[in-house]
Formats: structure tokens, C-alpha cells, sequence
């Protein structure tokens, strides 16, 4: 076994070249996920409003947006929006950029039915009684909807922010300097310990989305509790 | 010149025809009793009045205007008729001071401060005053209708409409909710009830109206209506409720 290799290129696979290059490794990943999850949100719970709206054009282009990138793959849409980047604006966006956009906007189809779901799951009294002392259909929301629905929606969007923690591999695709890329080349520069380097990727993965699920488990214990007492 | 007033007024519900030509006239400060079956259109019926339902034929008018008119404005309209529900609806992650507050502020543009001693006054008035700074989910069913009450009241209504206001409470809370209702009716609240309790109606009502089958078929004073009903489907309903 050749775990000196490992050890030799750990700070590599935390960090990437950095400080002397640009910050790679499992940093990056992190990074692309926490942007990720933060831009989905505000996306989804936008795509997740129109949906629910009552208007048809708000409500038809939000399912056809839900319905494509729900049927595509993640891979398929880093590629597409790599390719289609540069198209568009004339010249090409810097990989991670890339990769970071195809994230947000594949996450947001799933945030905008998990905001769906959120706020269906309230009793339609609620919003009835908003209504009925005058609140306009956004205060509603705003006041009385959002507030219940989305403490009801965190544990779903711990789960949606650890698939997209493992999901940030895919970025290795299009050249993002991320964990799953960092390994590849130290093992195509060394060669001989490909078990080791990809056993430590792995368990470096698993750490992350372990402390993300144990945060959720509480976070859950902790709602319950709150609902208990809520209703 | 009538507060309230419905003219032929139908609604279905796909092809379940759930108001049938309802006429019904209201005076300020009137107590007007709805009772009859479930399923009887009852609820409908007053829901349409702040259009929580819509109307698919006929018309309503409050203070002689109709309330589908282009130019009115449905949020004041809503504010202007207060309603009070079977399942109280309080916002469970407000207290009980911020379930009052919100529309004031939000929708007359009160200061906090002014919705404060508003709400106040009218949890004093309910007689809960006390509970201000909990959670719904502390109160019992009777206190949490109270402040359902109060809630509606905040607004400054003109009308109050009141579905079955008293149906999901325990027995011996009922009084509690009733008796603000009753002292609501002799501060000459115009008031539309729901309502299962013939006591509430004997005492209270102005006049009480019976409905079947999306239909009113029976209507006149309470004692008319207690002592002396014409329709043989009232008579059947006293029977079984008394």
C-alpha cells in the first residue's frame, strides 16, 4: 500500500493548489454546493410560487420548467449549459461559473416541488382566514404561509443540499478543479495507488454528508417538537 | 334601506347546485340565525358574502353597491365583513397579539403601537387579555375562538359573519364564545350566524332563516320559528335538535 501518497497530497485534496493557484479539492466542492443550495432556493421557491399560482402564465412555463430538468440528467445539463454558455454570451464562462449555474437551476426544479408540497401541506384555512381580514394574496404568503410551510420544509432541503453535495463530481466533467478532480490527477501523476487515493476521496465525501444528515436528524427532532406544540 | 341584501343569488359546486335562488335582506345592526342541515348550503351561503366563494348567478349588495363591481377593491371588502370560523384558524407561529396586529397593520397601515392597544382593548373585551403574549396551541379551543373573535374585530367591521362558531368546541366552552357574540349583538353589530344553538337564537336573533337543500324554506322571528314553523322539514330539524 502506497498511503503515503495519500498523505503526501492531502492538503491537495482539502484545498487544491491554493494559496500559490486557484482554490481547489474538497473547498471547492463545498463551495459549489453551499452556492448551489443558496441560489436554488431563492430560484425554487420562486418556480415553486408560480406553480402554485392560479394564473396559467405563471403556473405552465413553472411545470415545463419542473418537468425538463426533472427528466434530464444532472450530467446532461452541466454539459448542455457548458456548451450553450458561450453561445449565448459571446464568449466562454469559467468552469466553475458554469458548473454553478447548471447546479442552481437543475436543484431548483426539485426546491420548487418541495415548496409545492410545503405549502399544500397547510390547512387551507390559513389562508382563508388571511384573506378574509384583508391581506392581499402576496401578504398572505408572505406572513402567514411561508413563515409555517418553510420551518416544515427544512428537512427536505438538508437532504436536496446533501444529494448536491455528491453531485458536485459531476463538475470533474467540464474541468472544474473540485474534490473528484483533484484525486484523478494526483492518481494519473502517481499511478500506483488508485485504491488509496479513491478509498480517501470517499471517506472525505462521506464526513461532509454525514455531519449535513446529523444536523438534519436534529433539526427534525427539534421541529417535531415545534409542531407538537404548534397545532 | 337594506345593509345586506342577495338577490337570486345560485351557486353550484360542479353539478351540484348549492344555492337556489337565495333572497335575503339584512338591516344594520340586524342578528340574522342560519340554521338547517349539513350539506344544506349554509356555510356557502355567508362565505359568498366576503367572497371567499364566488356567486355564479345573482347578485349582492352591500350598502346598495354590488360586492363584484369592477371598481371594488376586494382586500377593503374583506376588511369591512369579518368572519369567524368553525376551526378558529389562528396563525399557529404568531401569538396571539402579533394574530391580532397583522392586518391592521398590514392592511389599514396602522402603527404597531396603535394595533397594540387596539388588540389589547378587544382581548380585554373577549375577556382574555392575559393570554397576549402565548401561542395559540396554549390556549384551549374556547380562548383561541376569542381571539378569532378579536382578531375579526381588529379590522373594525361592519358585518360579522360567523360559521359555526362554536361546532369544533368542547361543551363547556361554548358559553364563553357565545356570550362575546351576544354582547357583540347589543353593541349593534350587524351579524350573520351559523349556528346549532337554538339558546344563541332564541335570545339573540332578530330573525332566523332555515335552509334545506340550497334553498331558504322557512324564515321569521325566532319565536315564529321556534313555536310555530309551517315547513314540515323545520319541524323535523327542531325535533331532532331540541
Amino acid at each position: 500500500m502506497h498511503w503515503d501518497i495519500v498523505w503526501n497530497n492531502l492538503g491537495y485534496f482539502l484545498i487544491g493548489p491554493y494559496p500559490n493557484g486557484p482554490l481547489g479539492g474538497l473547498a471547492m466542492s463545498i463551495l459549489l454546493a453551499i452556492g448551489g443550495i443558496f441560489g436554488a432556493f431563492w430560484l425554487g421557491l420562486a418556480i415553486g410560487l408560480m406553480r402554485l399560482s392560479q394564473k396559467v402564465w405563471f403556473k405552465y412555463p413553472a411545470i415545463v420548467y419542473i418537468e425538463i430538468i426533472r427528466g434530464t440528467p444532472l450530467l446532461m445539463v452541466i454539459f448542455w449549459f457548458y456548451f450553450l454558455a458561450p453561445i449565448l454570451l459571446g464568449k466562454p464562462l469559467p468552469e466553475a461559473t458554469s458548473a454553478l449555474i447548471s447546479f442552481i437551476v437543475f436543484t431548483s426544479a426539485y426546491i420548487a416541488e418541495i415548496v409545492r408540497a410545503g405549502v399544500q401541506s397547510l390547512p387551507r384555512g390559513q389562508m382563508e382566514a388571511a384573506r378574509s381580514t384583508g391581506l392581499t394574496h402576496f401578504q398572505a404568503m408572505r406572513y402567514v404561509i411561508l413563515p409555517q410551510a418553510l420551518r416544515n420544509m427544512i428537512p427536505s432541503f438538508v437532504n436536496q443540499f446533501v444529494s448536491l453535495t455528491k453531485d458536485t463530481s459531476l463538475a470533474y466533467i467540464i474541468g472544474v478543479n473540485e474534490l473528484t478532480r483533484a484525486a484523478t490527477q494526483v492518481n494519473n501523476r502517481t499511478l500506483i495507488a488508485p485504491t488509496e487515493i479513491f478509498l480517501t476521496i470517499a471517506v472525505l465525501y462521506f464526513i461532509v454528508c454525514y455531519v449535513l444528515t446529523s444536523i438534519s436528524r436534529r433539526l427534525e427532532k427539534h421541529l417535531a417538537r415545534y409542531q407538537a406544540r404548534g397545532r | 334601506m337594506a345593509y345586506l341584501e342577495l338577490k337570486n343569488v345560485h351557486k353550484w359546486f360542479g353539478n351540484f347546485h348549492v344555492l337556489k335562488n337565495i333572497n335575503e335582506q339584512v338591516d344594520k345592526g340586524e342578528v340574522l340565525v342560519i340554521c338547517g342541515p349539513s350539506g344544506s348550503g349554509k356555510s356557502t351561503l355567508i362565505r359568498c358574502i366576503n367572497r371567499l366563494e364566488e356567486i355564479d348567478k345573482g347578485e349582492i349588495l352591500f350598502k346598495n353597491k354590488s360586492i363584484h363591481a369592477k371598481d371594488v377593491n376586494i382586500n377593503q371588502l374583506r376588511a369591512d365583513i369579518g368572519i369567524v370560523f368553525q376551526q378558529f384558524n389562528l396563525y399557529p407561529h404568531l401569538t396571539v397579539l402579533q394574530n391580532i396586529t397583522l392586518a391592521p397593520i398590514k392592511v389599514r397601515k396602522m402603527s404597531k403601537d396603535e394595533a397594540e392597544t387596539i388588540a389589547l382593548k378587544l382581548l380585554e373585551r373577549v375577556g382574555i387579555k392575559e393570554q397576549a403574549h402565548k401561542y395559540p396551541a396554549e390556549l384551549s379551543g374556547g380562548q383561541q375562538q376569542r381571539v378569532a373573535i378579536a382578531r375579526a374585530l381588529a379590522m373594525k367591521p361592519k358585518v360579522m359573519l360567523f360559521d359555526e362558531p362554536t361546532s369544533a368546541l368542547d361543551p363547556e366552552m361554548i358559553n364563553e364564545v357565545l356570550n362575546v357574540m351576544k354582547d357583540l349583538a347589543k353593541d349593534g353589530m350587524t351579524m350573520l350566524c351559523v349556528t346549532h344553538e337554538m339558546g344563541f337564537a332564541k335570545e339573540v336573533a332578530d330573525r332566523v332563516i332555515f335552509m334545506d337543500q340550497g334553498e331558504i324554506i322557512e324564515r321569521g322571528t325566532p319565536e315564529h320559528f321556534f313555536t310555530n314553523p309551517t315547513h314540515e322539514r323545520t319541524k323535523a330539524f327542531l325535533k331532532e335538535i331540541l
